[in-house]
């Protein structure tokens, strides 16, 4: 018998989920398990109350919505991985997700599971993160909208109060056409990233960058928008010298020192993946593909 | 404090109803309730994937699911992969055939999870093959012989379609 004693709770509904949480002392959400029972496994948690939201209904869903793309907190890594139109309205996801765990996992696994975990390399966080994602979350006074740049508070922390739960996330769409990279070193496939990074950009018609998106996983304790590296695309031809030298800007940021890796290795890493990720974009530009006569 | 489920399932198509404490794994449970020791464990944190079960037609590690979780489930050991006692499934031949384990820990979790991983991936190339079982650790094979069996049960499937 690996995990500590505790009640066990499996309501139905997100208003029942949310009354048990105001009700209850010491009580976690479990969604698709996949660090949490390990956490309960090795009794880093020991809660007295789990709450499963896997028999709650209505939390499993993607759609589009406004402009945007709206997933349900206990959508499936797996369901995400094979949808359709989170393939083609967030192809970063789509990349990113192949990195996530293994196929055992994704099975089970859920995004709000993931975003609310918080762990500083995983990868759909560093997604929510690049795509200034918004997170919904339901409390006994009805539903409020966190922006994700202001949902990690502290190490494995998210700005959710003790009787709230994540419901819904909401991934703004960029246009039809942009283009997107996203890398990750790891020791071994399916790890977590030491580092990761992801990339989103639009050109005009003469290929200069447009917007840009540049975000690091990993490096602190929660994902960092390498605004400075994004402010040096804006207006330029993309060229190896100008990603070479803009992501130097990542060598300064304030990165992790722990048993994985020290600090100094960390912002080396993040400057070389984050150049590695806008090449991965730039290869999907318009200009790049028509250039090399590619796709 | 013992809180107490009743868990009614199905492994391997027969239906089984057990009382489970709520923190038992259902790893656990299928071993020690319903006696199927087929189903190894490893890590016990998802690291190993030697619990490796399908739930539902998906694969799972089942080390990090709970037994009530998988109350009015239907699961599939490693016990319901042959189609009788006399025979073997094509991927179980393909493991003999092909050496595919020798002190055969990992094997339960191997043949779960490349069973779901040749019905979605009829085709497979090595490298194919190779993610799809980074999931599982095996400490005596160097894995290439796991390799070859999966890519020779991909081409007996194949041929027996």
């Amino acid at each position: 018998m690996k995990p500590p004693p505790f009640s066990y709770h499996d309501p139905r509904t997100v208003g029942d989920a949310v009354a048990l949480l105001g009700k209850l002392d010491n009580a976690k959400l479990l969604a698709g398990g996949q660090s949490m029972m390990p956490m309960l496994n090795m009794r880093f948690v020991q809660p007295d109350h789990i709450i499963d939201l896997n028999r709650v209904d209505g939390l499993s869903y993607i759609r589009e919505a406004n402009g945007a793309l709206e997933i349900a907190a206990m959508t499936r890594q797996r369901d995400i991985e094979f949808s359709d139109v989170v393939r083609k309205r967030i192809p970063l996801m789509h990349e990113a997700i192949q990195h996530v765990g293994h196929r055992q996992t994704r099975n089970r696994g859920t995004i709000g599971g993931s975003l609310c975990h918080l762990d500083p390399s995983a990868e759909l966080v560093t997604v929510a993160a690049a795509m200034d994602a918004t997170v919904t979350v339901q409390g006994p006074n009805g539903t409020r909208q966190i922006e994700f740049a202001a949902f990690p508070v502290a190490f494995m922390t998210p700005a959710i109060e003790l009787n709230e739960l994540v419901t819904t996330v909401h991934f703004p769409s960029w246009p039809d056409g942009h283009a997107y990279g996203f890398v990750e070193f790891s020791r071994r496939h399916g790890d977590f990233a030491i580092v990761s990074a992801a990339a989103l950009l639009t050109e005009d018609a003469a290929g200069n960058i447009t917007r840009a998106s540049v975000t690091l996983g990993g490096i602190g304790v929660a994902p960092v928008r390498a605004t400075e590296v994004e402010q040096a695309l804006i207006g330029q031809l993309p060229s190896d010298k100008l990603l070479r030298e803009a992501c130097e800007a990542c060598r300064k940021y304030e990165a992790l020192d722990d048993i994985h890796a020290p600090a100094s290795y960390r912002q080396h890493l993040a400057t070389v993946m984050s150049r590695r990720a806008l090449e991965a974009a730039r290869a999907r530009l318009k200009s790049h593909t028509k250039h090399q006569g590619g796709p | 404090m013992t809180d107490k489920r009743k868990v009614a399932l199905t492994v391997n198509g027969k239906r089984y109803e057990a009382e489970a404490e709520v923190r038992l794994t259902l790893a656990d449970f299928i071993r020690h309730t319903l006696g199927l020791t087929g189903t190894h464990l490893g890590c016990e944190h998802g690291v190993c994937g030697a619990c490796t079960i399908l739930l539902d037609g998906m694969t799972a590690r089942s080390c990090l699911m709970l037994a009530v979780q998988a109350d009015g489930h239907d699961i599939v050991t490693v016990e319901g992969l042959a189609p009788s006692d006399k025979e073997l499934s094509p991927l179980q031949e393909a493991f003999r055939d092909n050496h595919g384990l020798q002190c055969g820990f990992c094997t339960p979790g191997m043949l779960t999870t490349l069973t779901e991983f040749l019905r979605d991936n009829p085709d497979p190339t090595e490298q194919d093959v190779r993610i799809a079982i980074s999931g599982n650790l095996c400490r005596c094979t160097g894995y290439q012989n796991i390799v070859a069996a999966a890519l020779d049960a991909a081409k007996r499937l194949q041929a027996a379609r």
